[in-house]
């Protein structure tokens, strides 16, 4: 069991180590927050004095909450998903010769990437001063454990597709099919209640959509805004991790 | 299992292995040492991998039984991995941490206790002449570097045994030369079983015994002297006039079969060549342009057993090219 856990904090701590010397990586995934928000973000919120709708500032508010979201997705998804070319050409094959268990791997794994993730979203809230977004320690704490268990539920996710589809050129298809998808349609960018019928369906069964929902809770506590109520949130999230995280650490034990 | 020899470490008996209807790995049977160097030796896609890979608990088998330390590769993985030590043909080191980083999360996940990890991390980077870069990343490393780190790694849990897949793949003569050093000095200051395989012919000499694999089955075992010895004599290869002519004049006065060989050469065997070649000069009827004489390689066994040449002349830039691919391939 210590072995176990060992190897768990092993993989955990060479994740944590590599992403902090990768810095062209942590600038680089700033880039895209950085232009959804003030690029994207600035320029649909003052189009709303052209079409005449309210004020564009809560339209930024509103948004800064999936920005985050959207970051933690990508990290996340991302780093679970290197469990596939690390296993077929990197350090995991070395890993998969020594006497730790699959599962600690897996886990070992989860942990790491959710890490990431999670800095790297509460680096980006580090804007929210400029959006007049009041972020206390209580709240900050908050939106900690939130990105943790939504970067959790997408890792997990990630894992499980990394073990079923194992190549590299699904990866692209994945991320144009299955991610962007998501997150346009996790009610990241705009509110969901007011939408289509059929974009509504396609939200309820789409976990991201939960996390950005007890996300925008945390940050903003605005009622309008909510879609669900927090403990359902919650449980959305952490079953998809159960459930993902069981069924992954078994495709991931699988031999060829 | 009583039928065991005692003396060996591995026990392979009618591997197959199948990939969606490929054979990769065909029936073999064979048995490794304790304390020998045992090489795999076959051509691209001869299926050593495969067989590797199914003997580290990395691949499952088809059909077969596999044993290493008399535990069963299917049933005690972990025992296993537990004393084997593992250097891949791809590349496996984490570039973005530094040598002593590397071995040193290898060395937790082997549960070796911290005070002792320093020590043996010291130790295994001395073996392999790596002491004064230990704490540079390996991303700097050369590729030979890299290759000494991944054996200093597979060291550092003294396994009982240590597989090297393709261990100078894709690194120049010299580091290459260095890399058999190691290999022969490891062998000389450890009890220690090693089992590897190449396809560059000349370099597997330093085994004790040999498998030569081709298509996914073994189609000879033996030391390297014996195998070279199935050969009869040396290798003699001649550029002449007339090819047609000289052949048959050859095959009349020898009696060995005469084969074309590269660049309109003739070659063929004979038993003493020294006194043979100038006797042949004298009376041979055809002009000869030029003749030479050498002893068998493991590389004519091989010809000799398929009819082809282990290696193809572009073999070795496809290998460069394909470590490439790999190391872009990582990010
Ligand atoms: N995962 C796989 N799926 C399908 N086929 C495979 C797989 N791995 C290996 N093969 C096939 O099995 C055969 C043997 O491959 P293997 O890698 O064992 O050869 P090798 O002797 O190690 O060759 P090389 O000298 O190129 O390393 C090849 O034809 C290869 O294409
Ligand atoms: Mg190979």
């Amino acid at each position: 069991m210590k072995k176990e856990l060992i190897g768990v904090y092993t993989i955990w701590l060479r994740d944590i180590k590599r992403y902090f010397r990768d810095r062209p990586r942590i600038i680089a995934s700033f880039a895209q927050p950085i232009l959804f928000l003030f690029v994207l973000g600035t320029g649909i919120a003052s189009s709303f004095s052209t079409f005449g709708g309210g004020s564009g500032g809560d339209f930024l508010n509103f948004m800064f909450p999936g920005i985050v979201g959207m970051t933690v997705l990508f990290t996340s998804f991302f780093s679970a998903m290197s469990i596939v070319w690390d296993r077929e050409f990197g350090f995991l094959r070395e890993v998969l010769v020594t006497p730790i268990s699959r599962t600690s791997i897996v886990v070992g794994k989860l942990l790491g990437g959710s890490t990431i993730a999670m800095i790297q979203g509460a680096i980006i809230l580090l804007f929210s001063p400029l959006l007049k977004i009041p972020i206390t320690f209580v709240i900050f704490f908050k939106i900690i454990g939130i990105m943790f268990l939504v970067a959790m539920t997408i890792a997990t996710l990630g894992i499980v597709l990394a073990s079923v589809i194992k190549s590299m050129q699904a990866f692209q298809v994945i991320t144009n099919f299955l991610l962007m998808p998501m997150f346009f349609l996790s009610g990241a960018l705009f509110p969901l209640n007011n939408t289509v019928k059929w974009m509504n369906v396609v939200a309820k069964i789409n976990p991201l959509s939960y996390g950005i929902d007890a996300m925008r809770f945390a940050m903003l506590n605005n009622p309008a805004f909510q879609l669900y109520p927090l403990w359902l949130d919650i449980v959305v999230l952490a079953s998809v991790t159960v459930v993902m995280s069981i069924l992954g650490s078994f495709l991931f034990g699988r031999q060829d | 299992m009583n039928d065991i020899n005692a003396n060996n470490i591995i026990e392979v008996k009618n591997l197959v292995k199948e990939f969606k209807g490929l054979r990769a790995v065909d029936d073999i049977t064979f048995s490794v040492k304790e304390n020998e160097i045992f090489g795999f030796l076959g051509p691209n896609g001869a299926g050593k991998t495969t067989t590797i890979n199914i003997i580290c608990t990395l691949l499952s088998k088809t059909s077969g039984e596999v044993t290493l330390g008399g535990y069963n590769v299917a049933r005690e993985r972990n025992k296993i991995r537990n004393c084997i030590g593992m250097v891949f043909q791809d590349p496996s080191l984490d570039d973005r941490l530094t040598a002593l980083e590397n071995l040193y999360f290898h060395g937790l996940l082997y549960n070796i206790p911290r005070s002792a990890l320093k020590e043996r991390s010291e130790e295994v980077l001395k073996m392999v002449n790596l002491s004064s870069r230990k704490n540079n990343l390996v991303m700097t490393y050369s590729g030979g570097m890299k290759r000494r780190l991944e054996i200093a790694r597979g060291l550092l849990h003294y396994p009982k045994i240590l597989f090297l897949d393709e261990p100078t793949l894709g690194l120049d003569p010299q580091t290459r030369n260095k890399i058999w050093d190691y290999i022969i000095k490891l062998k000389k200051s450890k009890n220690i079983t090693i089992f590897l395989t190449s396809h560059y012919m000349e370099e597997t000499e330093i085994c004790d015994r040999i498998a030569i694999i081709d298509e996914g089955k073994i189609i000879a075992l033996d030391t390297p002297d014996n195998l070279k010895n199935t050969i009869g004599g040396d290798i003699i290869t001649i550029l002449s006039e007339e090819n047609v002519k000289l052949k048959k004049y050859i095959k009349e006065i020898t009696g060995s079969d005469v084969h074309d060989a590269k660049e309109g050469e003739i070659r063929f065997e004979i038993k003493d060549s020294s006194s043979f070649i100038p006797k042949f000069i004298k009376n041979s009827p055809v002009k000869i342009l030029s003749i030479s004489a050498r002893k068998p390689t493991l590389n004519d066994v091989f010809l000799d057993l398929t009819g082809r040449e282990i290696r193809e002349e572009n073999a070795s830039a496809r290998d460069n090219l394909r470590m490439r691919m790999r190391g872009r391939m990582r990010h």
